[in-house]
């Protein structure tokens, strides 16, 4: 079973919970918040995992650890709607496991644990109206600014780590508009609608897909609708790619459009998704799946402001050397989940009941980016890079090329380590060595050399056996 | 009642990071220094504006952002502690501010009635200032014996264009302008924004690093110091020519409105500007500069 009981997409703005009877549609929004109130209650969740993107961050991710923050909250533009006391139950044990997760697949991240800190109108607009008297402790996320799909759906899966090594299972809770354009002017709660016969047919489609329980092909379609239906505030349309990333990417939940009103203008909806498949086939995942964040966040050209390439691909740059189809001859292993060759060889090779792999380093596959960050640039400068995400990568390059074979870390009986800078990178090497392979006790030896092919600092040749 | 003037208007950014730096005892982090070109240029501004006579400090934050209207802060006094959400470990600072609710209240009117500007009173004791307001406010007088006004950033950029934003900025600092010189009262009026605002994405062990530190682009240099150079030979209408490929291309954080609204409040000044120090946070461009109104038209005590 999934660690996901249940998805929830809830809008931001306070009206629903400060004023619900001032228009029905609040009223409506405020009804269908205290259903999924109650199913979450039904549910077997042990944590309510909130992403807010009205909490954005621009030093990586961050993560609210405060056991018990105890504040006032008055909206900046809708302080005359009254305030919003909270007192939270956080998990702040789950924040730290989540936090290093974040660490371990390349995401810059932080916990925050300070007395006053500012929690969100978002957050705190989910956490009471889902989860009042604190029934489930709750963990918050930020939204970075700069995260572009690959980031935020590593920082999903860091999230999923988190749940499989506490053995916890979550309710998922998205706080978001769909359309967020507001009138720029004061109305009355009686005039209230959506801003525009556009952005109420946007909203509608998107509705549509997620009754259908289609969250992949929303998140697939994030850029168009932030295009479409969305001012370009803080945070663009990227709930979406988190949520899907939570629920594996799939387009066949179950899905239930609870409300959709208007909060000045802006589309807010509760929206519930069923982890239990509504019968449909499931689609293809159609874009370069990401383990791990490799890359900078550029936000420089803003006309791509919401699809940076977070990685380069040093193929195309020019950086590193053309890369080769895997050769196919008898008793040859080859997988695509493994990156490309940089010459004439294959993945790994079966010989009597040993199957030798070539060396692997921590490129990734499709986009042939180095978690971690290369050794140096394309003219040979020197680069800070991270040996523990690189060699996370490696870990995990070797885990798919041994499960092409039907094997797993469990068969590994001899593994020959290459560093670049051993003095540099040993202590780290070691630390996620003694994590992943030094659970299995196979035999290691570790050299320094002088280069390797691409711009990496570790590479593992390993022999296993077969069963 | 004599008329009213603005007496001087400043570019005054607002980083936490030069109040981590000085480690005044209202914030709770402590710091080894830091960002010292800055924090001079800020002293150099304190006493400059030390030798103007003036009643009253009106400051337009970007980080009060509202969508609906423009807001202003409607209560005496406003208590609390601010931390700040992106550098929490930098600033957590408790503060108490006095309000001149009278010349809010008379600015919002101005505005809406001779500009047709939605704005609205925050009336709400509960609410909790910006962390923009606070520190500039630290900054430019830090034993905050002056009353303040305070001016929401509508984010009208976010939703037209910077175009639109700069014409109701102007709107607002015409406004400002003629509700001070009715109130009879000496401003000091202060944009608290940066110039290029691209920041680093990541922060260093020391976040007071010195060796960190450098602007986090090349473009935005020389973005910054075109500006500057506009700013220095009173060039006031080529900066609001320039500011829609300024703010998109440098991502400069006067797209909050506040280096729109001064220009225009102080009328678009063509005497030299004073620069009292630029540096960089975090990667993004920062000016100090003084506008002295008084030596063209206004008043002071010297």
């Amino acid at each position: 079973m999934s660690e996901i009981v249940g998805s929830y997409i809830v809008p931001v703005h306070p009206h629903p919970l400060l004023v619900p009877g001032q228009n029905e549609g609040w009223t409506k929004l405020r009804s269908a918040f205290d259903l999924a109130r109650d199913r979450i209650a039904a549910s077997e969740a042990d944590l309510l995992i909130i992403y807010s993107t009205t909490w954005p961050s621009i030093i990586g991710h961050q993560i609210q650890a405060d056991p018990n923050p105890v504040w006032n909250l008055v909206d900046h533009d809708f302080h005359d709607l009254g305030t919003m006391e909270y007192d939270f139950k956080i998990d702040s044990d789950f924040a730290a496991a989540w936090n290093e997760c974040n660490k371990e697949r390349g995401l810059q991240s932080r916990t925050i644990n300070y007395h006053g800190f500012p929690i969100d109108v978002g957050s705190v607009v989910a956490n009471k109206l889902l989860n009042p008297d604190n029934r489930i402790p709750a963990v918050m996320v930020s939204s970075n600014v700069y995260a572009n799909r690959a980031e935020t759906t590593v920082l999903a899966k860091a999230c999923k780590d988190a749940l499989k090594k506490t053995g916890k299972k979550a309710v998922a809770v998205c706080a978001m508009s769909l359309s967020n354009r507001m009138f720029t002017d004061f109305v009355q709660p009686e005039d209230d609608r959506i801003h525009s016969l556009k952005d109420d047919e946007w909203n509608k489609k998107v509705l549509e897909f997620l009754g259908d329980g289609r969250l992949e092909d929303v998140a697939q379609l994030s850029r168009t609708i932030q295009n479409q239906i969305r001012v370009k505030k803080v945070v663009a349309f990227k709930p979406m790619w988190w949520l899907s990333a939570m629920n594996d990417n799939r387009n066949n939940l179950t899905g239930e459009v609870l409300a959709y009103e208007a909060l000045h203008g802006a589309g807010g909806a509760v929206v519930h998704l069923d982890p239990a498949s509504n019968g449909s086939g499931d689609k293809e995942y159609d874009e370069d799946d990401v383990e791990i964040f490799g890359g900078e966040r550029n936000v420089l050209d803003q006309d791509t402001e919401d699809e940076n390439p977070v990685v380069k691909n040093p193929e195309n740059s020019g950086h590193g050397p053309k890369l080769w189809d895997a050769t196919t001859n008898e008793g040859s292993v080859n997988s695509t989940s493994a990156p490309k060759p940089v010459g004439a060889y294959p993945h790994a090779r079966q010989v009597g009941n040993l199957l030798y792999l070539s060396g692997v380093g921590p490129r990734q596959p499709g986009d042939n980016s180095i978690p971690g960050g290369p050794i140096h640039d394309k003219d040979g400068n020197p680069l800070d890079y991270d040996i523990k995400a690189q060699t996370h990568a490696v870990v995990n390059n070797v885990k798919r090329i041994l499960e092409e074979a039907g094997l797993s870390m469990a068969n590994v009986v001899d593994v020959t380590s290459f560093l670049v800078d051993m003095d540099r990178d040993f202590k780290g090497y070691n630390e996620v060595w003694a994590d992943t392979f030094g659970k299995f006790g196979p035999c290691r030896t570790t050299l320094q050399i002088t280069a390797l092919p691409t711009p990496i600092a570790v590479e593992m040749k390993v022999i296993a056996e077969l069963e | 009642m004599p008329r009213g003037q603005i007496v001087a208007g400043c570019l005054a950014p607002h980083p936490p990071h030069l109040v981590y730096a000085e480690n005044p005892e209202q914030n709770e982090p402590r710091s080894e220094g830091g960002w010292e070109q800055l924090r001079w240029g800020y002293e150099r501004l304190r006493e400059s504006l030390s030798k103007i006579d003036h009643d009253v400090l009106v400051i337009l934050s970007p980080h009060w952002q509202t969508y609906v209207g423009t807001h202003f802060l409607g209560l005496d006094n406003f208590k609390g502690k601010s931390v700040d959400p992106v550098f929490p470990n930098l600033f957590r600072y408790t503060y108490d501010l006095d309000i001149d609710v009278e010349l809010s209240q008379a600015i919002a009117k101005e505005a809406m009635e001779e500009y047709n500007l939605p704005c609205k009173m925050m009336e709400n004791p509960d609410f909790r200032v910006d962390y923009g307001t606070i520190v500039t406010s630290h900054l430019v007088n830090p034993v905050f014996d002056k009353p303040l006004v305070v001016i929401s950033s509508n984010r009208s950029r976010h939703y037209y264009s910077v175009e639109v934003m700069q014409e109701m900025m102007i709107s607002l600092g015409k406004a400002t302008k003629s509700a001070i010189e009715k109130s009879g009262k000496k401003a000091v009026i202060l944009a608290s924004n940066s110039l290029s605002h691209r920041h680093f994405t990541t922060e260093s062990d020391i976040p007071e690093d010195m060796s960190k530190e450098h602007i986090t682009s090349h473009a935005m240099h020389l973005w910054d110091m075109r500006m500057i150079d506009h700013m220095v030979n009173g060039r006031a209408k080529d900066i609001l020519n320039e500011m829609p490929e300024f703010t998109e291309q440098s991502i400069a954080e006067s797209d909050g409105g506040g280096f729109s609204w001064l220009l225009s409040a102080l009328d678009e000044p063509e005497y030299p500007a004073i620069l009292h120090g630029y540096g960089t946070i975090i990667g993004t461009g920062n000016a100090i500069v003084e506008w002295p109104a008084y030596k063209h038209g206004g008043v002071a005590d010297e």
